[in-house]
């Protein structure tokens, strides 16, 4: 139940704000030096990196949660007690694996 | 079982409605799912694994066809997944005939009109060359 509202909210918000960012990333790479600097200067910022830890959050949740439905869809895991273990993995995984990747963005690459 | 009849139940309703589709959908956002598990996981992986994230380093991996094809494939399946998903949520939760068409019209030109932006910045970078 928590597992398939979540899988829509962040997919609503990878579609939208993900691809929005993506976009916006492309276009100012391709504009050159100047229009990539004041990308990273909004991506830097405090407000920048909420937003860009929220979607890797998101994209690594929707992953996970997108391979249970894949697996469910096969009409396999639909026991309850299987299902909701798998849900459980889904969130303990997305967190630890946005945690590793800015941790290792923030300390080790900067 | 007689000829032309499936056994699973997608088999059964591809095709049929009286609008011929609705299983090809349900199929073809599993598909694109499996894609963005892979064109995903490359886009992350090569991010962590350039030496640095400024403009010539990315530009150079972009520009080159190793970057620049994963890169349109990414950009084409994520647009056209981001479709099919928005497209279950606002039918599930929009129900009034005509705000469901207008939504959907309104989120299909958003869904094209997006991917062509981020397609042609892509394709400056890849056919003009590295800053």
């Amino acid at each position: 139940m928590t597992a398939s509202i979540v899988h829509r909210v962040t997919g609503s918000g990878l579609a939208i704000v993900g691809l929005a960012v993506l976009t916006w990333w492309l276009t100012a790479l391709a504009g050159g030096a100047d229009t990539y600097a004041r990308f990273t200067k909004v991506a830097a910022s405090v407000p920048g990196k909420v937003v860009l830890i929220g979607l890797t959050w998101a994209f690594f949740q929707h992953l996970f949660s997108g391979i249970r439905h894949l697996v469910m869809d096969t009409g396999a895991a639909f026991e309850v007690k299987v299902s909701n273990t798998a849900a459980v993995i889904t969130f303990i995984a997305s967190v630890l694996l946005t945690a590793a990747l800015w941790w290792y963005l923030l300390g080790v690459a900067k | 079982m007689s000829v032309g009849e499936s056994s699973t139940p997608l088999g059964k309703v591809r095709g049929l409605g009286s609008a011929r589709e609705g299983g090809e959908h349900w199929l073809t956002e599993r598909v694109t799912s499996v894609a963005l598990l892979l064109l995903g996981m490359w886009f992350i992986a090569s991010l962590l694994i350039l030496p640095a994230l400024d403009v010539r380093t990315v530009l150079e991996w972009l520009h080159a066809p190793s970057g620049a094809i994963p890169m349109a494939l990414l950009i084409i399946v994520g647009f056209k997944h981001a479709l099919d998903g928005m497209k279950v949520v606002i039918d599930d939760y929009v129900h009034d005939a005509g705000n469901n068409f207008a939504l959907n019209t309104f989120l299909l030109f958003l869904a094209v009109g997006g991917g062509a932006i981020a397609l042609f910045a892509l394709a400056k970078i890849a056919f003009t060359g590295a800053a």
